[in-house]
């Protein structure tokens, strides 16, 4: 008689996702978690609910995009009637703010290109001009030349969402052990047992949804998962009166008035520290943006780790040599979270993902180390 | 701004000071950054102007505080740069040249250092208690602080205030108010095991001078008549917006005295931010109930570049850090090729010798001063552990016994403990603290929050003027 | 209260606490003036609304922010007085203007 219905390996967003997602669905879960200090991508988010940027000539990645972000508001509401833990989740559109011309027009161009894509879902977007988005984010600076407009955008505060989740697993009886560095998975079809700690658990399906771990632990189950790390790094300020209506790609106001500015993007391998170049590069694109925040404390600044697939997609496949056993990654965990919740956990119980998330298989990777 | 040196020293206590006054003897390029207007530190705070403004309250502060002029004097007569007022937000190892980030008059400038010490000293270990937020409640070495550097003291217009906890420091600071003529309504000591110390007797004996100072302040506030309540084992501050009584467990009774003003202490403990912010590795002391960075014989960290003198490397008073700051000055001029080994062991003999003496006198006031469970780990669930963030005690020993949340770094992402303006200098020891209780396991088991640069409040403006290069491969649409 | 001791030189600068004209002596934090002519909290916390006064006098704590000059969450136990320096308690979060 095996421990739990799944083990899901991994307690950042990722996995207490797709764990609570199963839990929810009345299935017995034991989640095995890293200890204090970890790679936890989960703490380190930015905390974006986001559309307009992802999918740019993969329209099922936009979809599998759009999707959780129109089930995000439920989902927020669930986790909240569950645990009384708001994720401070709204969805008041968002903005793309542009220094100079060209990057407006590319912009454009992508944007296009997204509604394009977008078959059958309507795709509504707006490039706006200093004078329109004067009107919707009074304090924008002088240098911004325009921006790019969608109504489908929003953000959340991770941590909230995570402590959420974790709460809402262990009041529907879910197992938790943290402090779990897992050297072996024993595979064998609808069959697998973890032993960490000194204890050994059992199950019939496995999930995979420990980040940058992802790559070895794959390993132990036939599943080639080729991650790697892609710094961002973060600058977050002191507590400000209500004063950005709405999220920009770059740069939110938290639900505790904090402003968060990110989006850096370094090959740094697993170096997880900040530097001075790209803080200060954050911070003028952020002043030129906002110039108001010149004069703004800086309370924290930080670097975490992304989890990138060589495309930057997510990565979600069953094993052919263990069924049973499936993995679960992407750098989008935050805006991710309700598909991981309400539909991948699905499929995990289902046994089989469905062909919109094909795009999302390994073999990829395979046609690409074969190209 | 930007200036290159052989050695950037952070802080001008007596650690900082004695080592730019050796380094410069030693022909090293020496910058001394601190934050401060004026040199001394927190212990020989405002020395320079009280002696030439107000020469008669040195009488009243005591030879100890009086003797930081020679050292004082000696800072500014060596061949250093000393920057005041400046704020090092950020240091940046790397085995060439480090690179030293600071804020002052308004401008942001880089150091780049071969070498550099860090002597930002102590700060008072936080200890909770019900109401210990309300204004009126002040550490102890606040009130010291005041009354050295602008000759402010308590309990004008009649007003009543008291001192609660234990250490030398609040024995001290009681006897300098007395000698002024503002008499504490009552000191509330809460040293619960004078026992334990008395194994270390004969080191603290052998330290000169330690034993008839100690006796001394005890006689003073016996003579002067200060109410002394010894073995105290509960404190609450109570007020609506202002603190307006104590309440206090003594002799198994409860007690009760109005208040207009509390000075807390309990103990001192490295002021460990910038230590942590360059992930230097650290040792749980357990005599001394806090982290320190891990040091040799010398004051050299776990990154080659980078040394650390004074209280910030472990707690061994005003005396034992001038002399580490002496030590460490000798190691980074031998690093540096300046001197030899064989040199840099004869010349730093004196120095040694004077930092074991006053290192032998820990041990005892560590045993006695230890503090109880109560003050370090809060047993009220609505006492405030987090004063940024507002996370009460109940909330921080919920998350671990029914969430399983393994160590500081967890909880901080969940409850928001740390993240507030102080990162977590306020709330650190004591959430590391519980966690353990609550796990019972050792504290060196739990780790520290992991502190990130900036550690001072420099602005997104300032970020964005860093005479550093710019990196649109990584920034940018 | 905190009251100057006996002995203190007569040098006054004066400063502007809550619209108010009052004299300390040059070499002063914001603070320590708050200490000698404001008892009572000098800001409210941005969570809970609670009264909060200088704590730690050393740059550690971060309870002492005021504004200073217009510019609020200033620590006022690193600021040294000026002539005609305007203080302010603050409250809650700051605000920013565009």
């Amino acid at each position: 008689m095996p421990d739990f219905d799944a083990i899901v390996i991994g307690g950042g967003l990722v996995g207490t996702a797709v764990a609570y997602g199963l839990i929810r669905r009345g299935q017995k879960v034991g989640v095995l978690d890293e200890g204090d200090i970890a790679y936890r991508a989960s703490r380190g988010n930015f905390g974006l609910v986001w559309v307009q940027s992802k999918g740019f000539g993969v329209p099922e990645y936009q979809r599998w995009t759009r999707r959780s972000s129109e089930d995000w508001a439920g989902f927020s509401t669930e986790l909240l009637q569950e645990t009384g833990i708001a994720t401070g989740h709204e969805r008041p559109g968002g903005l793309t703010p542009c220094l100079t011309e060209s990057e407006f027009d590319k912009r454009q161009q992508l944007m296009e290109q997204l509604r394009s894509e977008a078959g059958d879902i309507p795709f509504e977007f707006d490039m706006l001009r200093p004078a329109a988005l004067k009107k919707m984010l009074p304090v924008i600076g002088p240098d911004v030349v325009g921006a790019s407009y969608t109504p489908y955008d929003g953000h959340a505060n991770p941590l909230y969402t995570l402590r959420a989740l974790h709460a809402a697993l262990l009041k529907r009886g879910g197992h938790y052990v943290p402090g779990s560095r897992i050297e072996n998975i024993n595979a064998a079809p609808r069959q697998f047992s973890v032993t960490v700690r000194g204890e050994t658990f059992s199950a019939p399906r496995v999930v995979l949804g420990a980040g940058l771990g992802n790559k070895a632990l794959g390993a132990m189950v036939g599943l080639n998962v080729p991650v790697r790390p892609l710094r961002g790094q973060i600058i977050v300020t002191e507590r400000l009166q209500p004063v950005l209506p709405m999220p920009t790609l770059m740069i939110r106001q938290t639900v505790e008035g904090t402003i968060m500015i990110g989006e850096s993007r370094e090959e740094a391998g697993f170096d997880d520290a900040t530097s001075p170049e790209i803080i200060r590069t954050l911070a003028e694109r952020a002043v030129k943006t906002f110039p108001f925040l010149r004069n703004v404390r800086i309370v924290r600044t930080w670097g975490a780790l992304r989890v990138m697939a060589p495309d930057g997609l997510p990565v979600y496949e069953q094993s052919r040599e263990f069924p049973g056993a499936f993995v679960c990654t992407c750098h989008s965990g935050v805006t991710l979270a309700a598909a991981h919740a309400l539909h991948y956990a699905g499929y995990v119980i289902d046994g089989a993902l469905p062909p919109e998330l094909a795009r999302f298989s390994t073999e990829r990777f395979n046609v690409l180390a074969a190209a | 701004m930007n200036a290159a040196c052989d050695l950037a020293i952070i802080g001008a206590g007596p650690a900082g000071m004695a080592a730019a006054t050796t380094a410069s003897e030693l022909g090293l390029a020496t910058v001394v950054l601190d934050e401060q207007p004026e040199p001394g530190g927190q212990i020989y705070r405002g020395i320079e102007r009280l002696a030439a403004t107000r020469p008669r309250h040195l009488e009243i502060l005591g030879p100890d505080y009086a003797a930081g002029l020679e050292l004082t004097r000696a800072f500014r007569t060596a061949r250093i740069d000393y920057f005041d007022s400046a704020q090092v937000w950020q240091v940046e190892p790397a085995e060439a040249v480090n690179r030293v980030f600071y804020k002052r008059f308004g401008s942001v400038g880089i150091l780049n250092a071969k070498k550099v010490l860090i002597t930002v000293g102590a700060m008072e270990r936080p200890m909770p208690v019900p109401g210990w937020t309300l204004p009126g409640v002040l550490t102890c070495g606040a009130g010291q602080t005041v009354l050295k550097a602008n000759g402010l003291g308590p309990g004008g217009n009649g007003g009543r205030f008291v001192l609660a906890g234990c250490g030398p420091l609040l024995l001290l600071l009681a006897a300098q108010l007395t000698r002024a003529g503002i008499k504490p309504a009552a000191i509330l000591e809460t040293t619960f095991n004078r026992w334990a110390a008395l194994p270390h007797l004969p080191g603290f004996l052998a330290a000169p001078g330690y034993l008839g100072k100690g006796l001394g302040l005890l006689r003073e506030l016996k003579a002067a008549g200060v109410p002394m309540h010894k073995g105290v084992t509960r404190l609450a501050i109570k007020g609506d917006t202002q603190a307006r009584e104590i309440e206090f467990e003594w002799g198994g009774s409860l007690h009760r005295e109005p208040v207009d003003e509390v000075f807390l202490h309990q103990g001192v403990v490295p002021n460990g931010n910038l230590a942590w912010s360059l992930n230097l590795a650290h040792t749980w002391d357990d005599a001394q109930r806090a982290y320190r960075p891990t040091l040799d014989a010398w004051g050299r960290s776990s990154v080659a570049s980078i040394l650390v003198a004074g209280d910030a490397g472990g707690i061994v008073g005003a005396k034992g850090a001038e002399a580490m700051g002496r030590v460490a000055a000798f190691a980074a001029a031998t690093d540096l090729g300046k001197i030899d080994h064989e040199a840099c062991e004869r010349q730093a003999r004196d120095a040694r010798a004077t930092l074991d003496q006053h290192r032998a006198a820990r041990p005892f006031l560590d045993a006695l001063y230890r503090p109880a469970q109560q003050w370090i780990a809060p047993p009220d669930a609505d006492t405030v552990v987090c004063r940024c963030e507002e996370v009460r005690a109940g909330e921080i020993r919920r998350l671990v016994t029914e969430q399983h949340c393994p160590g500081p770094n967890q909880m901080k992402s969940f409850v928001r403990c740390g993240m507030g303006p102080c990162q977590g200098r306020l709330c650190g020891l004591t959430v590391v603290e519980m966690i353990a209780e609550c796990r019972q396991v050792p504290v060196s088991e739990v780790g520290y929050y992991r502190i990130r640069p900036p550690v001072k409040p420099v602005t997104i403006g300032d970020m964005a003027a860093m005479d550093v290069a710019v990196r649109h491969d990584a920034v940018g649409l | 209260m905190f009251s100057l001791l006996p002995d203190t030189p007569r040098e006054r600068l004066n400063v502007v606490i809550n619209g108010k004209t009052v004299s300390v002596p040059p070499g002063f934090t914001a603070a320590a003036a708050m200490l000698l002519h404001n008892a009572g909290a000098t800001r409210t916390t941005p969570i809970n609304d609670e009264g909060r006064a200088p704590y730690c006098m050393m740059g550690v704590c971060f309870e002492c922010l005021m504004e200073i000059n217009g510019e609020a969450n200033q620590q006022g136990c690193l600021v040294i007085v000026s002539e005609g320096m305007r203080i302010n308690t603050q409250h809650g979060k700051r605000e920013v203007q565009a």
